[in-house]
């Protein structure tokens, strides 16, 4: 199991080199550039080739991808040029808001998805299943940016329930130690700025995990579907096994294989930043920066960040092969 | 003569599938067990005996079957009992040992943990005390090293050791009655010969009563006092073993014997029953086998014939029987 991990790591470094050249070339490639965004309608052929200077970005393709991977192999993003701040620093203080708001959405996803996949199976060809798929259908077809809209317009402004955007309260005073908002008003101990912090996830993390949650559910169906159908359900139903006992311990843990994969999949793209989702809800997470740097042609910020996520992705999915193995001993001898 | 322990007296299953028509698995099967009794219900693949042991557990489906007619264990009824207190005769007082060894366990789980399970559930004891019992009942059936055993995953096992598992499990809770679905179908030859060896045995040795379902007479043979052979979901002939093998009367009886090959050679070549057990016509416009049987005359059609008791001891559903002391292998 060791060396499997081991194995999966090392692999990360061709992945991430690969990456580093397509994504360097690629930023390169796109209309315009950091000087034309920075300067805006200030920009003259003088001030342009000042600032392609002073960054770097005169010098040979080649030369500036050497320089640029010596400080990467230091962890050193470089700075981002419309913020003026370092990248790295600046990834670590964002990431923290999209693990949040991503959990958020997979909590609700998971805890959702999977009863509702289950019971709909359960009932197979009744209301309540042809109910279940309809909305899981509804679900991955909803634009997120419009659901964020509608339930802001409900549940924000005509009921006035919840916050509309933001991670807290812009009164409230909390000390950032791990810049998740939950852990810190945690460590504060501060109920007040907890209970705060969850009020501000509940719409996004609900815009965000709708689709997943949908997707979950229909996967979670097909496979209690199947296995429901096997011997050794049937040989559990012989044992006399109380009826919660064989659903829990004989058919939801026997599904839970490809219901992993699409959740560690699900966790993967939201980790990677919900664009549409933080932007609605002025998250302020990853997403928003990558967006940003985008249409600023903002290129360390860019590079750092898809390289980042790309270390994440490879991570969460690296976790869900070593959770098959638990579920499933035959992977584990293989 | 003590008083049996199972009654299935006019046991009725009719499928209805989404849409289709009607079909009845079985229609009209009454048979009793005493304890320690083994009795054989044979038959080819669709003749309703797998079905009519589901029954007796209430593990068929619930929608779109409907049962009808009478299960007795130890004069409970078990037709038409509550889910609830199935579950708390089954495994306890009546336990199954299905086909397959390689799919009736579960993958994922250990041996100890799926033995253990069944134990705590109907034993109500501690989870150590159910692992000392697990580790007994795999000695009992004859596992080597039973402690490390119930560390192992199915697939970690062989096929008759996981058939040893299965009949482990059914015997977790010393239950009154066994069903064995086909125990030696999925088995090699020399495998099976071991697990009937040890159903025998433990018949003999807790007085257990024994159903045993399957196609094969040479399973009959060894272990069964008694048969009933089904065909498209009702009793044809029923008799004690060495009865039924000497003298078969009804003629899929006959059929099923002829193609049995033997040690000896008697037969010559093996004579199968011809056409499929699909061409059936319905019960109520005759014998279900007439389309496939050697004898078959104009009585046979127009209505079924009855079951009936004959002289010679049994019961046999025909018009037109072989006669009795008449051999099966005529080839000679």
């Amino acid at each position: 199991m060791i060396r499997f991990v081991v194995r999966r790591l090392l692999l990360l470094i061709p992945i991430l080199f690969g990456l580093s050249i397509l994504l360097f070339i690629w930023v390169r490639a796109l209309p315009g550039g950091p000087a034309t965004a920075l300067l805006g309608e200030r920009a003259t052929p003088e001030r342009i080739a000042q600032i392609n200077k002073a960054y770097g970005f005169d010098k040979p393709m080649i030369t500036q991808y050497l320089t640029y991977m010596k400080r990467v192999t230091r962890f050193d993003f470089g700075q981002s040029i419309t913020l003026r701040k370092d990248v790295t620093a600046e990834l670590v203080r964002r990431f923290p808001a999209t693990i949040e708001l991503s959990m958020a959405a997979m909590l609700f996803a998971v805890g959702v998805g999977i009863p509702l996949g289950f019971m709909a199976a359960k009932r197979e060809r009744t209301w309540f299943d042809y109910g279940a798929v309809t909305a899981s259908l509804i679900g991955v077809s909803i634009p997120v940016f419009f659901l964020g809209q509608i339930l802001k317009w409900v549940f924000a402004l005509k009921l006035n329930w919840l916050p509309t955007i933001g991670r807290l309260a812009p009164t409230r005073e909390l000390v950032h130690h791990t810049n998740f908002n939950v852990v810190d008003s945690l460590l504060a101990i501060d109920g007040g700025a907890l209970w705060d912090a969850i009020k501000h996830l509940i719409l996004p993390g609900i815009a965000l995990g709708t689709i997943p949650l949908a997707i979950i559910a229909r996967i979670t169906r097909a496979s209690v579907l199947e296995v429901l159908n096997d011997d050794y359900v049937r040989t559990a139903r012989a044992k006399g096994l109380r009826t919660s006992t064989v659903n829990r311990v004989h058919v939801l843990r026997n599904s839970m294989l490809p219901i992993v994969t699409v959740i560690g999949l699900q966790t993967g793209l939201l980790l990677s930043g919900a664009v549409l989702t933080e932007t609605v809800f002025a998250w302020g997470g990853m997403g928003q920066l990558i967006a940003g740097a985008v249409l600023d042609k903002d290129y360390p910020v860019i590079q750092g960040g898809v390289m980042f996520l790309a270390i994440v992705f490879v991570l969460v999915n690296l976790v869900v092969d070593v959770l098959y193995a638990f579920i499933d001993p035959r992977i584990r001898v293989s | 003569m003590s008083e049996p322990l199972l009654v299935v007296d006019d046991l009725h299953v009719t499928f209805k599938i989404h849409g289709g028509r009607a079909v009845r698995a079985v229609d009209g099967v009454s048979f009793a067990v005493r304890a320690g009794e083994t009795v054989g219900i044979v038959g080819e693949s669709g003749s309703g005996k797998s079905v009519t042991a589901l029954a007796i557990l209430g593990l068929l489906p619930s929608r779109g079957v409907t049962t009808s007619g009478s299960i007795l264990l130890n004069g409970q009824q078990l037709l038409g009992a509550s889910e609830h207190d199935m579950q708390d005769v089954r495994g306890r007082r009546a336990a199954m040992v299905f086909q397959d060894p390689m799919t009736s366990l579960n993958p994922v789980l250990t041996i100890g943990r799926q033995l253990t399970e069944t134990i705590t559930r109907h034993l109500g004891v501690k989870r150590d005390a159910a692992r000392d019992r697990a580790a007994e009942l795999l000695d009992r059936v004859g596992i080597p090293e039973p402690r490390q055993r119930l560390k192992n995953y199915p697939h970690q096992l062989s096929g008759g050791m996981r058939q040893r598992v299965m009949i482990a499990i059914a015997l977790a809770s010393d239950p009154a009655l066994i069903i064995a679905d086909e125990p030696t179908t999925a088995l090699d030859v020399t495998i099976q010969a071991q697990v009937l060896e040890l159903l025998r045995e433990v018949v003999r040795e807790s007085n257990t009563a024994l159903v045993m379902i399957t196609h094969d007479l040479g399973v009959i043979a060894g272990i069964c006092e008694s048969v009933n052979v089904m065909y498209s979901g009702r009793i044809v002939e029923s008799n004690e073993r060495h009865h039924l093998f000497a003298s078969p009367r009804h003629h899929y009886t006959r059929g099923l014997l002829a193609s049995v090959p033997r040690l000896d050679g008697a037969q010559g070549r093996l004579v199968p029953i011809p056409g499929s057990p699909s061409d059936v016509i319905a019960w109520s416009e005759g014998c279900a086998f007439a389309p496939r049987c050697p004898a078959v005359s104009d009585a046979c059609r127009g209505q079924a014939p009855e079951l009936v008791s004959s002289p010679e001891g049994g019961t046999l559903r025909c018009v037109q029987p072989a006669p009795v002391g008449m051999p099966v292998w005529s080839g000679r």
